[in-house]
């Protein structure tokens, strides 16, 4: 009976008024215009590309790529312009924009928190001129503070050659200390780099040493404070010991390691390292963007710790600094991090403007000029879209994992 | 691996969807206008003036064929591509045909499936530096840094030429000749690269032409022209004989001004240019007129050349080897018979 | 009446407070110099501020040109003097900062569109305006074909082009009509909508291809602010549905699969930045298409725009529909209502209201993030002005340039973020802390 009651119940309506029916129905209809509307796009790329005599593949990775994305003091992956390819520009690509995003989420954050513990300073004037800060920088489009950053300060600090004051031509960018080591100009920063010699592993042990032996110095003093309440100085012990430990190795070993000092040429500094004038402009304008937002998340971050907390702490008798340092910012960490982490994910995405002003990164000389060459639109941009997914889950995995042990802290 | 095989494998059950497309000469002729590809802005070549109205020599040429074309030279929508978007935009029929100085080249003409119709303006890259520096040869600039355009073929040869001496460069990679004046002029660079009419134009701008100078040498050849799709030969061959129709012209004395009264010539290569004997328009789909009416609205090369890039405008471009080849260049046109 | 020597036979005088602890002094002290720090703080700030004031005033007001015919005019190797802001450049090329390469002579028109815009929005964004009631239907069921035929004029529509089209279409809207009443005399909501929706699809398509008669300006005319604007109106207009539907569609436990590819598109869009996706649209989308079917470079663009900020909204929304409390959906439930009325009646009215502040920082987003259409082209406000320094006539603007145009975002994006904090005090009815 009951069997036949749900047959003669089965209609055609019943498809879309049962709620459970309804849902396959419509899972299936979704689906299958999906796949149909990327069949159709298969076959139209397909076609279009034959009709365009395109070569569809991935063997465009291995031909040379024949320009040259960088300058020989600016290459990290020691890029080639004689043998190296667009696989290599793709590494180099890379690189460099895991380079500037790293660079520039330690900077921001650093940035972000001093502007956000000032946007809350009892200072009146010091209130106002980080809410200044922020509301100015953060309204302003990044693409045209990348602009502003680059063509209207890096390109206008001095010249890195020039007629000297006292006749002929030198050396006129900004010489730090008159060392003749460090330069600053509009053409970027050039600095020594180290050359590493037979024998230099042994700092390498070192440092690693100095880090072990940090681990364990704070253990050792927190164990001691719980036991005897006398807190050690771990903070200058440490740094004590990782700068002390390698240059110690350095003297015992030999000192195997020297430095590649920037000499001047005809036209520019030859040898050492050194971070190009649009790396900068980049750098700026993505620090002093990204800053604001993250100054924001501090701010709300902080003002979510409720003031009973502050009153407690000092109740205790506990300074105003390690009232900030040691009960506020723990418990506003929890508030911050969530939203500081998509901050890292914009900057890291929003790198790619790098386009605008030349910085070799992914998008610009992947995405832009090899695909130019080799015409192989469809690979270069997912490749490039690949990468960018594999950093951001990356980023957010890594950040899902810090929220966790900080948000382990509370009961 | 090949990227093609996958991707029909995905697509299962392979069909051909495509369409019999009309030719690019119906298009245009039932739409009106023609879609012509132009740079965002390159003094000379093409440029909007305070109006919005684009002008140049590029442009002049885009004017031609929709003379030619729809008998009115006004009839033309400018499209201003990029030096990345340019090939994009032809390939996809965004526009009818690109006249934005590019560069013939072999595999632009046959890897990126294009047609160059021929050569408007012949070019070679050159270096222009500052005076003060001292150089007198492109082979002295070991270990400078160069101020290039991306997505152009000087990026490529400049590679190539510092790669052949053996010499180092920093590039110092720029959008546009805007963004390359402001970091030559700020020292940025020591040198700017690019073909040497882009010299010329950005020469004039600086605070101070006469401390630039542009070095001798040529390290490329970079033959000019426009280009349209491959596949269609009607729409090619209008496109080519356009810019040989403007060439022939200066070539026989017909101007602007004169070719009214042309069609009453007695010579007889001039009454098959003019369309007043022959048919040859009819060969390529148009009317017999369609070359007089692509003189008349800008000039025949040389009248265009003179406006927009001659030695009396701020670009003082010489005609050198865009000289007619009676004249002692190599501007040569095939015959119209 | 005491005669008690020591006492204190008539009222003392009252004393002011001591200096330090009312008035100015105290202003000062608690909120400038309270400790040696903080004063130092306070000068260094003042120094700074001072400092920072001093030099824009100075450079906008003091040394700026007003009048000015070329660069000659403003840069100090030819006046001799130094200076600061160029507004005459900024005054020779205003109307194509604003509109781009647009026809001189058709101002007119997106000036109208704007009228339209600002009446239509202020009694919709401010309650204390009248007329919000009429204001919303025709923002969203008018203004937008009214401005795109005010804007560009007639558009071309093949399907018109036959008598047998205008026929099915003819007969289409008919029948959408009939179906509407019909559905409306029975109280089938689906019926009413399905039916005046159609008829109302089919409605737009005639007055489009009308385009109120007017010449036809094609989309490459288009630039300068009003293809800002346009961009992030098109996309804000594009994704707050979309975004509505992917939020649903990834909350939608019930259908695994639409769930999947709602979480698939918006974690990879999310995950890859503007820019590729832009230059996605613009190599990739040809060729998607089918040949002879294209897109002009504004249409793609748009689609790019419109397709990421989606990605955005979605999340956006998906907050508001977790902060809405389990007990409403189980209440529409229990009530009876199907899926599609609790969503519209009670969840989507509740959730679009928390996130609404959250809508207008996405949109300040977009509208910054729409400068990134230079890269691959469009004339949009940074281009134009990128371009006017180009010209042989105005070079070396940059300063002037680049800072008008980041005043004019400034202005308008605090203005938006002002906005949006007043709503979320107007909205914040829940208890406060």
């Amino acid at each position: 009976m009951a069997v036949e009651a749900e047959n003669a119940n089965f209609s055609l309506s019943s498809l879309w008024y049962d709620k459970r029916n309804r849902a396959i129905v419509l899972q299936i209809i979704t689906v299958s215009i999906f796949v149909w509307f990327v069949y159709q796009i298969v076959n139209n790329a397909v076609t279009n590309m034959e009709n365009q005599g395109l070569n569809p593949g991935f063997g465009f990775m291995s031909q040379i790529a024949g320009f040259n994305p960088t300058s020989p003091e600016f290459n990290l992956t020691s890029f080639d312009v004689n043998s190296s390819t667009h696989g290599d520009v793709f590494v180099l690509g890379i690189v460099n924009t895991l380079l500037i995003s790293f660079v520039g989420v330690i900077l921001a954050t650093i940035v972000g928190f001093v502007v956000g513990v000032l946007r809350l300073s009892n200072n009146l004037l010091i209130k106002l001129l980080a809410t200044t800060y922020i509301e100015v920088m953060r309204n302003i489009p990044l693409l045209l503070h990348i602009f502003i950053w680059y063509f209207g300060v890096v390109l206008f600090l001095p010249q890195l050659m020039g007629a000297l004051p006292e006749g002929g031509r030198g050396v006129t960018g900004i010489n730090f200390l008159g060392l003749d080591m460090i330069f600053m100009s509009n053409r970027g920063i050039n600095f020594p780099s180290p050359v590493l010699e037979a024998g230099w592993q042994v700092i390498l042990i070192a440092f690693i040493a100095a880090i072990a032996g940090i681990v364990f110095l704070s253990k050792w003093a927190k164990k001691r404070q719980d036991e005897t309440g006398q807190i050690f100085p771990v903070l200058w012990a440490s740094l004590g010991l990782i700068i002390g430990l390698p240059i110690l190795a350095y003297f015992i070993a030999g000192q195997p390691v020297s430095w590649d000092i920037p000499q001047a040429t005809r036209f520019n500094l030859k040898g050492g390292a050194s971070m190009p004038g649009h790396m900068m402009g980049l750098l700026m304008a993505l620090v002093v963007y990204t800053g604001a937002f993250i100054a924001e998340n501090v701010r709300s971050g902080i003002q979510s710790v409720s003031h009973g907390q502050t009153e407690a702490a000092f109740a205790l008798g506990i300074r105003p600094n390690v009232t900030m340092r040691k009960i506020i910012i723990p418990q506003a960490m929890r508030v911050i991090i969530p939203p500081m982490t998509s901050q890292y994910l914009n900057l890291t995405k929003n790198s790619s403007l790098a386009v605008a002003i030349g910085y070799p990164d992914l998008v610009n000389i992947f995405t832009g000029v090899s695909l130019n060459q080799t015409g192989n639109a469809v690979e270069i941009i997912a490749l490039t879209m690949l990468v960018y997914l594999t950093i951001s889950l990356t980023i957010s995995i890594f950040m899902n994992w810090y929220n966790k042990r900080v948000a382990l802290v509370e009961r | 691996m090949n990227f093609k095989h996958l991707l029909a494998a995905g697509a299962a059950v392979a069909f051909s969807a495509s369409v019999a497309q009309a030719g690019t000469l119906d298009d245009v002729k039932a739409k009106g206008y023609i879609d012509c590809g132009v740079t965002t802005g390159l003094a000379g070549f093409a440029s909007p003036d305070d109006q919005g109205n684009w002008a140049g020599f590029d442009v002049d040429f885009c004017r031609a064929m929709a003379a030619a074309v729809l008998g009115d030279a006004s009839k033309v929508k400018y499209t201003p591509t990029t030096g990345k978007t340019r090939f994009t935009a032809l390939a996809s029929g965004e526009v009818d045909v690109l006249a934005r100085n590019t560069t013939w080249t072999f595999s632009r003409d046959t890897d990126l499936g294009f047609e160059f119709v021929g050569v408007n303006y012949y070019d070679g890259q050159g270096f222009m530096v500052k005076k003060d520096l001292g150089v007198k040869s492109a082979l002295e600039l070991d270990g400078a840094s160069v101020c290039i355009q991306t997505g152009t073929t000087t990026e490529l040869n400049l590679a190539d030429y510092f790669r052949a001496n053996n010499m180092s460069f920093t590039p110092i990679v720029i959008e546009d000749n805007a963004e390359a004046r402001q970091n030559y002029e700020s020292g940025a660079c020591d040198v700017y690269t690019t073909d040497r009419s882009g010299l010329a134009a950005t020469r004039v701008v600086l605070s101070d032409p006469d401390a630039h100078v542009v070095l001798p040498e040529i390290v490329s050849k970079e033959p000019l022209g426009p280009l349209v799709r491959h596949g269609d030969n009607q729409w090619g061959d209008i496109a080519r004989w356009t810019l040989n129709a403007l060439i022939t012209a200066e070539e026989l004395g017909v101007t602007q001004g004169n070719i009214g009264e042309m069609a009453s010539s007695n010579n007889p290569e001039i009454r098959r240019l003019v369309g007043a004997e022959g048919d040859l328009g009819a060969m390529i789909g148009l009317d017999a007129e369609w070359a007089m009416r692509a003189v008349a609205a800008g000039g025949n090369y040389s009248e265009i050349y003179e406006r927009n890039i001659g030695p009396n405008t701020p670009l003082q471009l010489a005609r050198g080897v865009n000289a007619l080849w009676t004249q002692g260049g190599i501007l040569y046109s095939p015959p119209f018979r | 009446m005491s005669d008690i020597a020591y006492v204190k036979t008539e009222l003392s005088p009252t004393l002011p407070p001591p200096p330090n602890a009312a008035g100015p002094m105290k202003w000062l002290k608690d909120n400038l110099f309270s400790t040696w720090y903080e004063a130092i703080g306070t000068v260094v700030a003042s120094a700074i501020l001072i400092y920072l004031f001093m030099s824009i005033v100075d450079w906008a007001f003091v040394t700026s040109v007003w009048e000015a015919s070329s660069f000659e005019d403003c840069l100090e190797r030819y006046t001799g003097h130094p200076v600061g802001a160029c507004w005459g450049f900024v005054d020779a090329r205003f109307n194509q900062f604003m509109f781009g390469p647009y026809p001189t002579d058709s101002y007119w028109r997106p000036i109208i569109v704007g009228i339209l815009l600002v009446a239509g929005l202020l009694p919709i964004m401010f309650e204390q305006i009248p007329g919000r009631k009429i204001a919303a239907p025709l923002m969203l069921g008018i203004f937008p074909w009214l401005s795109v035929a005010l804007l560009h004029g007639p558009i071309e529509m093949t399907t018109l082009d036959s008598g047998l089209g205008i026929g099915v279409t003819a007969l289409l809207f008919v029948l959408g009509i009939a179906l509407g009443l019909y559905g409306r005399k029975n109280f089938n909501p689906g019926q009413t909508m399905i039916g005046f929706g159609v008829a109302y699809c089919i409605g737009v398509m005639y007055f489009l291809a009308w385009g109120l008669g007017l010449e036809t300006i094609a989309t490459n005319k288009y630039g300068g602010f009003m293809l800002t604007l346009i961009l992030s109106a098109v996309g804000i207009g594009v994704s707050l549905p979309l975004g509505i539907v992917l939020a649903l569609g990834r909350r939608a436990s019930n259908m695994p699969l639409i769930q999947m590819l709602c979480i698939g598109f918006i974690e990879l869009v999310r995950a890859v930045p503007l820019i590729t996706i832009l230059f996605m649209a613009q190599f990739m989308l040809p060729l998607f298409l089918p040949e002879g079917v294209d897109f002009d470079n504004l249409v793609r663009a748009l689609v790019g725009v419109s397709l990421f900020s989606s990605a955005y909204m979605a999340e956006v929304v998906r907050g508001g529909l977790q902060a809405i409390p389990k007990g409403q959906f189980e209440a529409a439930d229990a009530l009876g209502l199907n899926y599609s009325m609790s969503m519209r009646l009670i969840i989507l009215p509740q959730a679009l209201k928390i996130v609404i502040p959250n809508i207008v920082s996405t949109f300040i987003g977009l509208f910054k993030d729409t400068t990134l259409v230079s890269i691959i082209g469009l004339l949009d406000l940074l281009l134009t002005m990128k371009q006017a320094i180009t010209s042989t006539k105005w070079l070396g603007m940059e300063h002037t340039g680049y800072i008008f145009v980041g005043l004019i975002y400034l202005v308008c994006c605090f203005g938006m973020s002002r906005y949006s904090i007043y709503l979320e005090k107007k909205l914040h009815t829940g208890h406060k802390r």
